[in-house]
């Protein structure tokens, strides 16, 4: 399967990138690894007429300690999030699923910020900085903002990015002592989730679903059970509270939603014997 | 629209200039325009692997990256794996234990073991099989591929693209 043809332009630096943003609209698109745009662009399900390639801003390929929290730019790769000794310390929840999305040939080409972009609620890391209560910083026209990942995704592959802006980097939480876990289910190895749940906890729970509805989703139900002392077991009860989960060839709705309730336990189960 | 890119790109070892259509896959220009016709398109969904080449010496899906996003890096196909008459020793574990059936998916796996065993060079079973989560094969040959791959891991000195 062949893309529709576009044109090609390299950007140098962000400036350059958000200027070609700017100057071709919204029938451009960035392209960083290239592992969600090209799929789709050879379905013919996305067809911009210009690719901005981003992949060289390795100046964006970096896991740095920002006191109380990582930072991680957004161009760094999938494989390189997940071998980070400052992210499997400070931030393991991350670095472990970092190493479950695809495999390792997507690990090598994939980027954070093109995964966090996207948008895709059934991909793994956005649920993953729901959870952890990340931040997401963009540039745009107008300087830098900071985006709170409970606010970032709006829609099915629809984010809080302008057209015009674009992702730099993404902010972790340290949560030291925290237990965590993250439970993918699928049939086969390199999958997508079916259903995934990832989880923290020290006091606070932080519990986000992959795969159940139109956007990843922040299981407050989950949250607020934990919060007045319920048992993982009886908060797993709510995990499909307020969800709207796909029929798919891999599992009907209802399938998903007894699915979630089984993975939320394992996962707060598997949180709290790490904490 | 759709105005050519020039890229330079050294494969097995050569370089070559090229003028390439941006929307070209680094698959198609290594089959197509180098005649590298070892690599092979299997799913073309960038799920089974088959077209797995090393770019800068890691291993990538070549239905999955665009020729100009290879631009200035080095690929290594199967073709440019061996030493002249030598193997390199993941084929030559391939071939001893049998790592193959039908064949079909043999390049894009020697590929992908040739990378896994670079990150890991002492692994475990279970690792190899995590390791190689990426390829398929629909001859289901997975139990001797896993045993080339071991074997190959314990090769003195095995030399890795």
């Amino acid at each position: 399967m062949i893309p529709s043809a576009f044109d090609y332009v390299r950007a140098a630096s962000v400036d350059e990138a958000l200027a070609q943003l700017a100057e071709h609209g919204d029938e451009a698109k960035l392209l960083a690894g290239g592992h969600s745009l090209l799929p789709l662009m050879k379905l013919r399900l996305a067809a911009p007429t210009v690719l901005i390639d981003i992949g060289r801003l390795r100046d964006l390929s970096y896991v740095r300690d920002g006191g109380n929290h990582v930072a991680v730019g957004a161009l760094t790769r999938h494989r390189d999030v997940e071998v980070s000794d400052l992210l499997r310390a400070e931030v393991p929840l991350l670095a472990h699923t970092a190493g479950l999305v695809g495999d390792p040939q997507v690990r090598h080409r994939g980027t954070i910020g093109g995964s966090v972009a996207h948008g895709d609620p059934a991909s793994d890391l956005p649920a993953v900085v729901l959870a952890l209560g990340g931040t997401l910083v963009a540039r745009g026209p107008g300087g830098e903002r900071e985006i709170a990942a409970g606010e970032f995704f709006h829609g099915f592959l629809e984010t809080a990015l302008a057209p015009d802006e674009m992702l730099t980097e993404i902010r972790l939480p340290k949560r030291p002592g925290a237990g965590w876990s993250y439970q993918k289910f699928n049939r086969r190895a390199q999958d997508w989730a079916i259903v995934g749940v990832a989880a923290v906890r020290n006091g606070g729970a932080g519990v986000a679903l992959v795969n159940m509805g139109s956007t990843p989703l922040r299981a407050t139900a989950v949250e607020q059970a934990l919060a007045s002392g319920a048992s993982p077991a009886d908060a797993a009860a709510h995990a499909a509270e307020g969800t709207e989960p796909p029929d798919d060839l891999n599992g009907s709705a209802d399938y998903r939603r007894h699915l979630v309730q089984v993975l939320v336990r394992r996962a707060l189960e598997e949180a709290g014997a790490r904490g | 629209m759709m105005t050519a890119v020039r890229i330079t790109l050294t494969v097995n070892g050569t370089r070559h200039d090229d003028d390439v259509e941006p929307r070209l896959l680094l698959v198609h220009y290594l089959r197509e325009t180098r005649g590298l016709t070892g690599t092979n398109v299997g799913c073309d969904t960038t799920s089974c692997g088959a077209c797995t080449v090393l770019l800068d010496g890691e291993s990538v899906k070549s239905c999955t990256v665009l020729a100009v996003q290879a631009d200035g890096g080095e690929v290594t196909t199967i073709e440019g794996l061996a030493s002249g008459d030598a193997m390199h020793p993941v084929q030559e574990a391939f071939r001893e234990h049998h790592g193959l059936q039908c064949g079909y998916c043999t390049p894009g796996m020697v590929m992908a073991a040739v990378s896994f065993l670079a990150e890991h060079p002492d692994p475990s079973e279970d690792e190899v099989r995590h390791g190689l989560e990426g390829n398929l094969c629909r001859c289901t040959g997975y139990h001797n591929i896993v045993k080339a791959v071991m074997a190959a891991a314990k090769t003195p000195a095995a030399p890795r693209a």
